[in-house]
């Protein structure tokens, strides 16, 4: 089985936003990059499948070179070779068209990815991926096993969830609990070093959407603070001032 | 040229993010100077449908073949597609929902379009076609300048609010060319709370973390919520140890909900639980920590323990 995972290299979920230029870039000064923490459940349930049925491990992302230590931790968590695709990451189609590129020079069973980006949270890169290649996506997926050419799933819907048997080739978008996440080991971080990461060039269309600018959210008010004593003041005040209730 | 927007059906009914989408792209429409034409999917009754004339729509295009009785959102992409094609829409409007999110992603895909998720304004004509949305989960926003004929905005909840008229849509059926490669994943078996309010439509919700020690203490969150009709979240780690079902879990790996009231009872405020929650509109807070992190991103905020604060609330909301 030939698995590719696609992830992508984002501020630390600690991080305080902020932006330089006249706000139209992120400031990344003291920022940590990190996977993306559903891309890192995706890769989990890569690495168990590679253990249990011996399957190949690609990753993929695309972005700039500075995306570079997030893709060899995911070599040294257990994937066995890796794809940049070297392009600033901004618009959902650009992305899924670069990566439906890739996919379609090798005959992925799995294309496993993130059930969303949390730098641009459009949990969209996965269903216009399947749509370019013509398969089925499916998001977001708590369980994946597989069975022959079957995958047996169930995936999170409103208020519960469902279970789905598709045929691969499919593309799924991950959250948990689909795996635990993985920490790479020391033998991991060493082999890691020596394993492939090839680095292409875009394949070429316009972006379809730009950011002008960003902007940071206004403060809240400062709080109004209720004593224990008068708890129900609390819904008188829901009612009549904040006028929630 | 219509402005087309997906109504999103639960039990038949249009759902409140639907309404809220309708009323959106009437306004978007209005801008244009054109028309908003609704494309409802699966069963309904006529009344219903003729409803989104009061959120704006003017036409209702109703596709009911009983494929598509179930939600599935590549078939339902691809009526959507269809639908978009006879109208000549250029801008596609839905509300973001689970399912609203798989079928703006095939549609983008199928239309080459270009694509705003978590929108949260009307759009800026002045220049192009402009459009806030939030980003970093929730912690930043983004103006998009969509460049591509076709345009698809997928709206977050509380984008806007939607003001009702007397006005009725006429209903059209509309009979799409299904595809049978969109029926190739088979729906083994659903699992859903009925009849509860569901948590991404909520308006109002009351949601606790560890502070309740365990899951055999839900019932005072329960009996609040209930009180004022509000759906129940959770934190990740009330989740993880399956105190809740994961389809309450909110924050940064769970739901990200925006409702106008968000009332955390024995949670932190860890900054990846608050990034789920932090476009709520009112925050309350109710922790025996008086240094819980979560009373600085709060608008109301009571330190106390939670078994005497929750009963004591339910009741005033009783009393009400
Ligand atoms: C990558 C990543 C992603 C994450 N994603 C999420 C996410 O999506 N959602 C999420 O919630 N967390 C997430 N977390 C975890 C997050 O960091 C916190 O650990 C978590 O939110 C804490 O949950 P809690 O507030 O319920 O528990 P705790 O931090 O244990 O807080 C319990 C609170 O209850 C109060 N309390 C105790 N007893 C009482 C009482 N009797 N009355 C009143 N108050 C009481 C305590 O003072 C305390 O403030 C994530 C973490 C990481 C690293
Ligand atoms: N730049 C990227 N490179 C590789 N994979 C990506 C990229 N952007 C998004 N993805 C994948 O698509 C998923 C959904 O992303 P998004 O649609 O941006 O929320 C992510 O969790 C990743 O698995």
């Amino acid at each position: 089985m030939k698995i590719l995972v696609c992830v992508t290299s984002v501020p630390d979920t600690t991080t305080k936003i902020a932006f330089t230029d006249n706000n139209t870039k992120l400031n990344k000064a003291g920022v940590t990059f990190i996977t993306g923490p559903y891309d890192d459940y995706a890769l989990a349930r890569a690495v168990e499948l590679k253990e249990k049925t011996g399957a190949t491990i690609t990753v993929l992302n695309v972005g700039e070179a500075d995306a570079e230590p997030v893709i060899r931790k995911c070599l040294a968590i257990g994937a066995d070779d890796a794809i940049r695709v070297n392009a600033e990451p901004t618009d959902a189609y650009f992305v899924a068209e670069q990566i439906a590129a890739i996919a379609k020079e090798t005959n992925y069973d799995l294309i496993l990815m993130g059930r969303e980006s949390i730098d641009f949270n459009g949990g969209q890169v996965h269903g216009i991926v399947g749509e370019m290649l013509g398969i089925p996506s499916i998001s977001p997926v708590m369980l994946l096993d597989i069975e022959g050419d079957t995958a047996k799933i169930t995936r999170e819907i409103e208020g519960g969830k469902e279970s789905l048997e598709a045929k691969l080739p499919l593309v799924l978008g991950c959250q948990e609990p689909i795996a635990e996440w993985k920490i790479p080991n020391m033998r991991g971080i060493m082999t890691a070093r020596t394993k492939p990461l090839k680095v292409v060039e875009p394949a070429g269309t316009d972006k379809l959407t730009t950011v002008a600018s960003y902007e940071l959210p206004a403060p809240r008010g400062a709080v109004k603070m209720i004593p224990a004593d008068e708890a129900e003041k609390l819904i008188q005040l829901l009612h009549t001032e904040a006028k929630v209730i | 040229m219509s402005v087309l927007i997906f109504a999103e059906l639960d039990e038949g009914k249009i759902k409140k993010s639907a309404q809220e989408a309708i009323f959106y792209g009437a306004r978007v429409a209005q801008m244009l100077g054109t028309s908003a034409t609704a494309i409802v999917i699966g069963q309904s009754s006529d009344d219903e449908l003729a409803s989104a004339g009061r959120f704006g729509a003017t036409n209702v295009l109703h596709a009911s073949d009983a494929k598509l009785t179930e939600p599935n959102g590549m078939a339902y992409a691809t009526v959507v597609a269809q639908a978009a094609q006879q109208e000549g829409s250029k801008v596609i409007v839905l509300a973001k929902s689970s399912l609203g999110d798989a079928m703006t992603a095939r549609l983008a895909g199928k239309l080459k379009a270009g694509l705003a998720a978590n929108v949260v304004e009307l759009p800026d004509l002045s220049n192009g076609f402009r459009v806030k949305s939030s980003i970093y989960t929730g912690k930043a926003f983004a103006y998009n300048d969509l460049k591509a004929d076709v345009k698809i905005l997928a709206i977050k909840k509380n984008t806007i609010t939607p003001e009702e008229t007397e006005a009725s849509a006429s209903v059209k059926a509309f009979s799409p060319t299904l595809n049978d490669a969109d029926f190739s994943i088979s729906v083994k078996s659903t699992d859903k709370s009925s009849g509860d309010i569901l948590l991404p439509e909520a308006d109002l919700v009351v949601s606790a973390g560890r502070g309740l020690k365990g899951p055999e203490n839900w019932g005072i969150v329960e009996d609040l919520a209930k009180s004022l009709h509000a759906a129940t979240a959770c934190s990740k780690p009330v989740s993880d140890l399956d105190w809740r079902p994961h389809s309450e879990h909110v924050g940064q790996t769970g739901l990200k909900i925006s409702p106008n009231l968000y009332i955390a009872c024995g949670i932190s405020g860890a900054i990846q639980h608050l990034a789920g929650v932090n476009s709520s509109k009112v925050i309350v807070v109710i922790n025996k920590d008086p240094d819980a992190p979560f009373f600085k991103s709060a608008d109301y905020g009571i330190v106390g323990d939670v078994f005497d604060i929750l009963p004591r609330l339910t009741k005033a909301v009783q009393a009400l």
